[in-house]
């Protein structure tokens, strides 16, 4: 998700990032670094920085005011899944979500909202906690946490206010980020702004360290040029970041707004949900396990694997996915140059929905796609029900984890349906 | 290119075949002992009479000690072979230019498979170490998506395609319930045939070949030789084989309709034997029914059907066993069972019992023609290899 997040934000913009930030409360990994992997992915250069923020909410606010503190281009990206015990209220208030911003200066590109001014109150307190590389959070009680986060948040929009030189009225539009709804809303209408942004938890969840970059990107969907906005996250304190809009907003606008993503999804049995969430085990077929992935053949094909990159002929342009030293016609050896492919939309020659095969969710639905321009490539899809597909259908590339086999995440790339919003 | 050819310079003098089935009580050892010594014994020969072995299993063992261990073979040159689901022939294919080669007088070539050891469902290969973005898919789901490209290329109504591959498999249990060493030897109709489980894409429960062990083995001669052993030889008219360089998967012009590799092996294989009308010339067909929709597609690649009719040639009965062209009389890959590694010997071993009119009452050809082809592939639709043989019971 974070993958996907950033990919929709380098695409509005000519800044090169320098730096990429990641924080998820539910990352794959501990001790290696997780945001190497969303950096192989957007094929950032070598020469940037890719680390995890640490697995807290925190993180991710704490992501946008480092970068704010920094030189260069960052990426901040933050991503969570979020569930709870089986029908729990942990459970159905959470939501899956990622968010990405590119920062920077106007000396990188254009801005499309100006930092003006920030904020923080921090606090040791126990509103809620986990235990790591477990799925759920426990919680005190919530009167506590209104009561502790409504003088904090209040504590630090005063000052957020007085570093940027204005009044609250002067704030159009303002969201606030908090593991409660409830406490969302309560802070919210004693800020004085203008408007209050709707969280939309109701439709998408509460979606940990995704909600704060995931209400920041809902603020500046639905502003205007010349706007001040303010983001307000309540998570161990509190934290307001405000922005003033530029004129180049709306060329930074994403093409696939929240919006219209909320429109593209399908109901999905519950049966189903808690298979995903690794809390319902299925029966897998009577086939071998998938083997774990070798280390040192994944780095030799970092480029492949990671960003769908293949190989174009440069006598023939013909693309070869994978990637190949030799030409297809068998004539050139090296005589190729990269092709990513990852931005490509392609088509559907033939299809299956294979029964048999092991998958953490079966059918594995599955299709021969031609790119736009050139090559091929069978490959699975996603986010698809196996009636929808045939023949002609258009589809693009995200990036997915395949399988986990001893404690190894298999990232690699798989299709889904190029959907009208 | 050169692809000369043998004809006519090697001769099979005896074969031997094991039943295909879960043999529960046989290990590998056991299935290469009992097919070794029925060949032996078809050929009429010592055991020492052979000078050189090739060996054709998938996963039933690396190295030719594989086969010299269990036969206890004294100094003899044991080379193991593997080419996906076309090993069987492989082998064959070997020993025979061995002999053609004039480095030895009697080569033997035995295919074996124990598929049933695992515990798994279906053929599950283990890839080496590799980084994670290869296909994970079954065999039978690649080869599902022939049909519907097949099926909007050539407009046939999905439901004319359905009973075309259909009657494929019910023709090959048909023949099957008449071979005794079949593994499944009930005919099966058509109504259980098209209302069973769907596996991968259209094809269901009877559209897919099942596994199963056994073992396939044959021994060859020069063709002047043949008439010490035997005065029914079968004589090797040609031996194609295609790799695939897997382009089919990476280049949009292949459409799925066809299985290239095949198309190229055949047109080989008939200029080697000097076929020029392949579906009025030969006798009988055993071919690679790894899915029933593969046979529809080999029809056409073997040159028996026009492009895009085969499947009205297969409702018209023209593949059946009193049809036409009988394409696998034994019950094929469908019926008879697949042990990766003998299937290729084994669709030999039809040939050799039908030629020398040795099939039995219930599923003996009759016929004038005196060639065979066996057709034996690996691998899938964009990325195969393709084998094929013609084998003739007379000189010329």
């Amino acid at each position: 998700m974070a993958v996907e997040a950033g990919r929709i934000a380098l695409r509005h913009t000519s800044a090169i990032p320098t730096q990429l930030l990641f924080a998820s409360v539910s990352p794959t990994y501990a001790d290696k670094t997780n945001a190497t992997v969303v950096h192989a992915a957007l094929r950032l250069d070598d020469t940037a920085l890719a680390i995890d923020l640490g697995s807290s909410v925190r993180s991710a606010m704490g992501g946008l005011i480092l970068a704010l503190q920094s030189q260069g281009v960052s990426v901040v990206a933050s991503a969570d899944i979020r569930t709870g015990l089986a029908g729990s209220s942990e459970e159905a208030n959470g939501g899956d979500a990622a968010a990405a911003f590119v920062i920077g200066d106007d000396t990188h590109a254009p801005l499309a909202a100006e930092f003006i001014g920030a904020a923080s109150a921090t606090e040791e307190f126990i509103d809620r906690w986990r235990a790591p590389g477990t799925q759920r959070t426990k919680t005190w009680d919530e009167k506590f946490s209104e009561i502790t986060y409504l003088p904090l948040g209040q504590r630090a929009w005063t000052q957020a206010l007085q570093d940027a030189g204005i009044q609250a009225s002067d704030v159009s539009l303002v969201a606030v980020s908090s593991p409660s709804a409830r406490i969302s809303s309560t802070v919210a209408a004693k800020l004085g702004a203008a408007k209050v942004l709707d969280n939309l938890s109701s439709v998408i969840g509460l979606t940990g360290a995704a909600q704060p970059g995931l209400l920041l990107a809902l603020l500046l969907e639905q502003s205007e040029p010349g706007q001040i906005v303010a983001l307000v996250s309540l998570t161990d304190g509190a934290d307001v970041l405000l922005f003033r809009t530029t004129k180049h907003l709306p060329q930074a606008q994403p093409d696939t707004t929240v919006a219209q993503q909320l429109t593209r999804g399908a109901p999905v049995s519950y049966g189903r949900f808690l298979s995903w969430r690794t809390m319902l085990a299925i029966e897998p077929p009577r086939r071998p396990e998938p083997q774990r992935v070798s280390a040192t053949a994944s780095a030799r094909s970092e480029n492949w694997k990671f960003g769908f990159v293949g190989s174009r002929d440069t006598t023939t342009g013909a693309v070869h996915l994978p990637p190949l030293r030799v030409s297809a016609d068998g004539q050139r050896t090296d005589n190729m140059q990269d092709a990513p492919m990852a931005d490509v939309l392609g088509t559907i020659a033939t299809f299956t929905v294979d029964r048999l095969a092991y998958s953490p969710s079966p059918p594995i639905v599955f299709a021969v796609v031609d790119f736009d321009g050139g090559g091929r490539f069978p490959i699975e899809l996603c986010d698809i029900d196996a009636e929808e597909i045939a023949i002609g259908g258009r589809v693009r590339m995200t990036f997915r984890r395949l399988s986990v086999t001893d404690d190894i995440p298999n990232y690699f790339w798989k299709a889904t349906l190029v959907r009208a919003s | 290119m050169a692809s000369h050819g043998i004809k006519d310079q090697i001769a099979i003098i005896g074969m031997g075949c094991t039943n295909f089935v879960e043999h529960w009580n046989l290990g590998l050892d056991d299935l290469i002992v009992n097919a070794a010594n029925e060949c032996y014994s078809s050929a009429g020969i010592a055991k020492d009479a052979v000078d050189a072995y090739w060996l054709g299993t998938a996963q039933g063992g690396m190295s030719g000690i594989t086969l010299a261990r269990p036969l206890q073979l004294q100094n003899k040159p044991v080379t193991r072979v593997e080419n996906y689901c076309a090993t069987g022939s492989e082998a064959l294919r070997q020993a025979a230019y061995a002999v053609a080669s004039g480095a030895y007088d009697v080569a033997m070539a035995l295919g074996v498979e124990k598929t049933k050891d695992s515990g798994f469902q279906g053929l599950n290969a283990t890839p080496p170490p590799n980084d994670g973005t290869g296909r994970t898919l079954t065999a039978a789901a690649m080869f599902s998506m022939v049909a519907p490209a097949y099926a909007k290329k050539f407009g046939v109504d999905a439901t004319e395609l359905r009973e075309a591959i259909a009657r494929v498999a019910w023709k090959n249990h048909y023949n099957g319930a008449r071979n005794s060493r079949a593994q499944f030897r009930k005919e099966v109709s058509m109504d259980t045939i098209k209302n069973s489980p769907k596996m991968a894409g259209d094809l269901g429960l009877f559209d897919c070949a099942g596994v199963a062990d056994g073992a396939a083995a044959a021994i060859v001669c020069r063709a002047q030789d043949a008439h010490k052993y035997t005065d029914k030889p079968l004589y090797i008219k040609a031996l194609s084989f295609v790799a695939g360089n897997g382009s089919g998967l990476t280049d949009p012009t292949y459409d799925y309709t066809t299985f290239p590799e095949i198309a190229a092996c055949a047109v080989d294989a008939y200029a080697q034997a000097g076929i020029t009308n392949p579906s009025t010339e030969i006798a009988l067909a055993e071919v690679h029914d790894c899915f029933t929709i593969t046979e529809l597609v080999l029809m056409e690649d073997l040159l028996f059907s026009e492009r895009g009719t085969a499947w009205q040639d297969i409702l018209d009965g023209r593949f059946d066993l009193n049809g036409q062209l009988p394409v696998n009389p034994d019950g094929g890959l469908k019926s008879f069972g697949h042990p990766v590694g003998a299937s290729g010997l084994r669709m030999m071993f039809e040939a050799w019992l039908q030629l020398r009119g040795e099939a039995g009452p219930e599923r003996q050809i009759n016929t004038d023609r005196t060639l065979a082809l066996t057709h034996n592939l690996g691998g899938y639709p964009g990325e195969m290899v393709s084998f094929i043989s013609i084998l003739g019971s007379q000189l010329g």
